[in-house]
């Protein structure tokens, strides 16, 4: 029942989808104007309510950074929490206007879902979280670990492949929350943990010793985690591509939110490029010239963005590892702005 | 007889007074009687006693210490409720403390926030003035609590530029709040929808009859979750593009309906419970259907069901907590998406945010449950004499 449910559901999709593809998006935003943002529903460090119920993240900055770049105000977003189930529907039916949700970009979704799939604001991947007394420093040396994790998710499938592909045995233990893997896990009742390694460094803080354990350097998946809209609107992909690549280009050229304005007098021609004093690449995508300047000013560059929400500077502690930019040996890159 | 006695009593052996009332034997008052007589009755009730006196003894202690005498009170952040040389402390409620005004008014903008508070003050009135039967003028009450309360509260909670509020989108609401705005809707419009499809289902009109059958079935065959799930991701999918229906009364709409076909087999069963000479009586004496209804079914048909009904109601409230899966924040949502924050990832957080969701979910469901005891009593009193 559940398959031809999901089937009607996906094949409905496709008629609206085909119903919708047209340049509309910007201009519907504009005149509503609000940015409809698809977000987590409770996601540590990429989407998260504060105390006084402000979203924070690392996802939530992506849509603020959009917000900023149309209306030079951060603040005019709308956050429309989504489910795994119904985050599709939702940006298919035109509920949302672009969906930053850890959303793992895969083929089977870029091709059948009538979505476009943009630029990866995340690089995650299932790691491995040890012991430190165990002294083992690669996954490799997992042979006949007990492995906890939770039941019925892709994260079972990859420990699974990944153990037999290197002929290591392992035990898996499973549970059916993540709260109980962790606790299991705490407890002594196996010797690994396993989830995305943005989860590993959330669930290390609950742990009785969060220092007593290391996550481990191999990343036995993809999970490129990135912004999603509707297939077929051209000019709203580019501005939601082109607002991380600035974010990026950014912190590439050393423009912070606090330099930003000082930097609109330098002579540099790639800085001059992306805060807009030479060319015209904002009017091109149907925004102003200042779009970039508006969203480093207002949110930040991606470093800025990733430090602050998940790296160095949340309590998170990510590092920046693949997240890193190009030239820091990491896979950020944006292409040129000319 | 009687002078005969008064006279005795002048005789030397005959007692002036009469004798002192004597104790009852020690083994039939006091402590320990009782203790025999309700715990160590019979060899099964004694046993059931030990079971029940360990059970006790293993768990109370630790409830306690997690919830009290370890608990960490105050603090700003996961500082406070870590493991400190190894030791677990107990519920971590500074996490609670900062994070209260997240889980009763979710994401409603703070200056705003005194029109939620009027909202509960203007709710608890309502349901006092209904509930409490010696209030004043308990019919204005009435009138009060279905029409004028949600009315008031939909533009105090929505918004209404010329009353100078400034409009707050659904999504912003959340917490305590959404819980409560959800069963309350559910709890008011399941009664009179669930009579008027228990009615229907017994009527004799074959149209009314059928379509309230199917209603019924339908709704009542498939969970509250497949609902929303409709409600939520089908919906949208069928209706055109430049229609939104806003997500939060999409749900308030599926549990009304939902909740409704529950209420209405309640309904039923208590009409069935009634001889069938009370209908012929009430026709016998002239009355037409509504009225007969009105003045002789439907009073003895509902105190029948109060406990069935109220049985509903508690299922109701706490079913409200299904809205998580569809991404609205009530209640239980706003402490989920609190427990994960960084801010205050401990060993225990997660534990004692749903140790309070259980607290406050019970009073709530204990409150409903207590005067549905009250009002049985007060109407069984016909049944005793």
């Amino acid at each position: 029942m559940k398959k031809v449910l999901m089937s009607v559901a996906v094949g409905a999709a496709f008629v609206m989808a085909a119903g919708s593809a047209s340049a509309q998006t910007l201009n519907q935003v504009k005149s509503r104007g609000v940015l409809q943002c698809g977000s987590n529903t409770g996601l540590a460090g990429f989407g998260q309510p504060d105390a006084q119920g402000n979203w924070t993240g690392l996802d939530v900055d992506y849509c603020r950074a959009v917000a900023a770049a149309i209306f030079n105000d951060a603040s005019k977003v709308k956050f429309v929490p989504l489910s795994a189930k119904d985050r599709f529907t939702a940006l298919q039916s035109g509920e949302v206007d672009i969906l930053v949700r850890n959303t793992t970009w895969t083929m089977s979704r870029d091709t059948q879902l009538g979505l476009e799939f943009g630029p990866v604001n995340y690089y995650d991947g299932q790691g491995f979280m040890v012991r430190k007394k165990l002294k083992i420093a690669s996954a490799m040396e997992l042979s006949g670990a007990s492995v906890c994790t939770q039941q019925g998710t892709t994260t079972e499938l990859n420990l699974a492949d990944f153990f037999r592909a290197n002929k290591l045995k392992y035990e898996v233990v499973a549970f059916a929350s993540s709260d109980e893997t962790i606790k299991a896990y705490d407890a002594g009742r196996c010797d690994v943990f396993t989830t995305d390694a943005s989860g590993l460094y959330a669930e290390r803080l609950k742990l009785t010793a969060p220092d007593d354990h290391i996550v481990l350097p191999e990343i036995i998946s993809k999970e490129p985690l990135g912004a999603a809209w509707r297939h077929g609107d051209n000019q709203w992909g580019d501005i939601v591509k082109w607002t991380h690549y600035a974010m990026v280009t950014a912190e590439e050229l050393g423009v912070t939110k606090a330099n930003v304005d000082e930097m609109l007098k330098s002579t540099n021609p790639d800085v001059k490029r992306l805060l807009g004093t030479e060319g015209k690449f904002g009017e091109a995508i149907g925004l102003t010239n200042d779009w970039a300047y508006r969203i480093i000013k207002l949110v930040g560059n991606y470093g800025e963005s990733f430090d602050r929400n998940v790296g160095a500077g949340s309590r998170l502690k990510i590092a920046r590892g693949v997240n890193a930019l190009w030239s820091k040996g990491g896979l950020q890159y944006a292409p040129p702005i000319r | 007889m009687n002078t005969q006695v008064v006279s005795a009593s002048s005789k030397a052996y005959v007692r002036q007074e009469p004798a002192a009332v004597l104790p009852p034997p020690g083994s039939l008052i006091g402590p320990l009687a009782w203790i025999r007589d309700n715990l160590f009755s019979s060899p099964s009730n004694i046993l059931l006693t030990v079971v029940a006196a360990a059970v006790a003894y293993i768990s109370i202690p630790g409830f306690l210490n997690f919830l009290i005498f370890d608990a960490v009170w105050t603090g700003a952040d996961r500082e406070a409720c870590i493991a400190k040389d190894g030791v677990v402390p107990g519920a971590c409620w500074a996490f609670v403390r900062e994070r209260v005004n997240f889980f009763i008014y979710g994401f409603y903008p703070v200056d705003q926030r005194w029109r939620v508070d009027v909202f509960f003050v203007l709710g608890a009135i309502g349901v006092a003035w209904m509930l409490w039967l010696k209030a004043p003028r308990r019919d204005i009450g009435m009138i009060y609590f279905l029409v004028v309360l949600p009315l008031v509260s939909y533009y105090l909670l929505g918004g209404a530029d010329w009353l100078g509020l400034s409009a707050v989108d659904t999504a912003r609401w959340g917490g305590l709040m959404v819980t409560l705005v959800v069963a309350g809707v559910g709890i008011v419009a399941s009664l009179p929808l669930g009579i008027l499809l228990a009615l229907g289902r017994r009527s004799k009109l074959p149209v009314i009859k059928f379509f309230s059958v199917m209603f019924i079935e339908f709704v009542r065959g498939v969970p509250l979750i497949t609902v929303l799930f409709m409600a939520n991701t089908m919906l949208p999918l069928f209706l055109p593009d430049n229609i939104t229906v806003d997500k939060l009364l999409r749900a308030l709409v599926g549990i009304g309906l939902f909740a409704s076909a529950y209420m209405a087999e309640v309904v039923r069963a208590g009409l069935q419970a009634l001889p069938k000479g009370q209908y012929e009586g009430a026709m016998a004496m002239g009355l037409g259907y509504w009225q007969m209804m009105r003045l002789i079914i439907l009073p003895q048909a509902l105190k029948v069901t109060i406990p069935n009904i109220v049985n509903t109601y508690i299922g109701l409230f706490k079913d409200t907590s299904l809205l998580l899966i569809v991404g609205i924040f009530d209640f239980l949502k706003a402490i989920e998406t609190a427990r994960i924050d960084p801010q205050w990832a401990a060993p225990t957080t997660s534990t004692t945010g749903y140790a309070f969701a259980a607290i406050v979910y019970f009073l709530f469901c204990y409150g409903m449950a207590s005067y549905a005891r009250a009002m049985e009593r007060r109407l069984s009193v016909a049944d005793k004499r």
